[in-house]
């Protein structure tokens, strides 16, 4: 299958990268690992006329704490979060869900930051952002501005990057109590879109009540979902079963999932559910 | 377009419009054929190639996109002093039948080992995860990695008699 025509530019700045976008406009689309965009273009779901590479461009690959959180830049391949010593003593989230991205290959070419800016709810670092609370900082000629990732997903591969504009950097806020955080996604085969996903991060006091949780939900909503009412319900508990049972209940009622290919309506509500208990379960059995 | 990369160690300047694949390039221009197209939907891993020695499917990299990169594709495997240990250990331990999905496995056992000189089953499992074999089943192939692991390593050679399970 072959793309339709299109130029293709590899700025070495950002603000040669600006410059491409603003004279461009909608017709031009950010091109980082590619593995969303490049399918999409061969099966012609997706045309743009000028693909703005930005692989070239220094400085947007690396994974750092810096100023009370985890920085990761927008074009740190999967493979750099799965190989991280940074993510794989603290951040275990980040370790599941890099094992369950698509395959070795995918990984080593595709980014964080174009995982997010597809703005697919059935990406799987949509609900890791919103389980940790993330930032997204959003470059343009005009400067950066930081969006909350609560305000970052609009509708289906739309976001709030608008036009002339790059995400450049994911911050997650580094946790103030033992923190624990988990994700398993359920895939009818490697490779697959999740039947239904779940990001789990909880923050417990010295006291054994859980001081902040983060719940995001993969593909059973038409965006990546936050479970808010379990998320309430958790903080100030004492993460008993009784609260974990309640919570994964109202994040399987709460979700909005759609029949397809991978189940129906029923299954994927269960699912949530199951996989909601399980990962608070392994999150919290992580923070301690 | 003009690029310009190295393929098995030697150096292509070539046309191309933007949306031609690398595996096109690699294929219909430099005429290498061992590299497979299989789903062209980035799930096979038929078309796996290294580039910059990280495996990659090449019918979702555009070949503009390899521009000044290093490919190794299977032809670049085997020297003139023979076979590599991964194409060594594919034949003696019988992991393929039809060969469509060989040269991928193989690219992509070779960066595995690289990275991971002695990997468990689980590992070998999931590290050739993105790669699907129709006909062998993956019994021998993982013993074909564990073979070439052991070779590579120069350590004791494991048995490549047939296991009837």
């Amino acid at each position: 299958m072959i793309a339709e025509n299109f130029n293709y530019a590899a700025p070495g700045t950002l603000q040669e990268a600006f410059k491409l976008l603003h004279e461009f406009g909608d017709d031009a689309k950010i091109l980082a690992g590619g593995h969303s965009l490049i399918p999409m273009m061969k099966l012609r779901f997706a045309s743009p006329a000028h693909l703005i590479d930005i692989k070239n461009i220094p400085g947007l690959s690396y994974i750092k704490e810096e100023d009370g959180y985890l920085k990761i830049g927008t074009m740190t391949r999967e493979v750099d979060l799965e190989e991280s010593e940074i993510i794989s003593s603290k951040y275990h989230i980040f370790t599941d869900a890099s094992k369950l991205i698509a395959d070795p290959q995918v990984r080593n070419f595709g980014t964080i930051g174009g995982n997010i800016a597809h703005g697919d709810a059935a990406n799987d670092h949509p609900a890791v952002m919103l389980a940790l609370k993330a930032e997204v900082e959003i470059s343009g000629q005009d400067g950066k501005r930081t969006v909350s990732i609560n305000e970052f997903f609009y509708g289906f591969y739309t976001t709030a990057i608008q036009h002339g504009e790059i995400l450049t950097e994911i911050r997650i806020p580094e946790p103030a109590n033992s923190f624990g955080s988990a994700y398993h996604k359920e895939e009818r085969k490697v490779g697959d879109y999740a039947t239904a996903g779940v990001a789990v991060a909880v923050e417990i006091g010295a006291d054994g009540v859980c001081t902040k949780a983060g719940i995001g939900l993969t593909n059973v909503n038409s965006l990546p979902m936050r479970a808010e009412r379990s998320e309430a319900a958790l903080v100030g508990s004492k993460l008993t079963d009784s609260d974990i049972a309640a919570a994964a209940t109202m994040a399987a009622e709460d979700c909005n999932p759609s029949t397809d290919l991978r189940g129906d309506v029923d299954y994927k509500r269960h699912l949530v559910k199951v996989i909601t208990k399980r990962m608070l379960n392994k999150a919290i059995s992580r923070a301690k | 377009m003009t690029i310009t990369l190295k393929v098995n160690g030697t150096e292509h300047t070539v046309d191309v419009e933007p949306r031609t694949l690398l595996v096109h390039l690699i294929r219909e221009n430099l005429n290498m054929t061992g590299t497979h197209i299989g789903c062209d939907t980035s799930s096979c891993g038929a078309c796996t190639i290294l580039v910059n020695g990280k495996s990659a499917k090449s019918c979702t990299l555009l070949a503009v996109q390899a521009n000044g990169a290093e490919i190794i594709t299977v032809e670049g495997l085997a020297t003139t002093e023979g076979l590599h240990p991964i194409q060594e250990g594919f034949h003696l331990n019988h992991a393929l039948q039809c060969g469509f999905c060989t040269a991928g496995v193989m690219l992509r056992a070779v960066e595995l080992l690289e990275k991971n000189p002695n990997p468990t089953d689980e590992e070998i499992r999931w590290g050739i995860s993105g790669n699907l074999c129709r006909c062998t089943g993956y019994n021998n192939i993982v013993k074909a990695i564990h073979w070439a692991s052991a070779k590579m390593q120069g350590k004791e050679l494991p048995s490549t008699e047939p296991q009837f399970v």
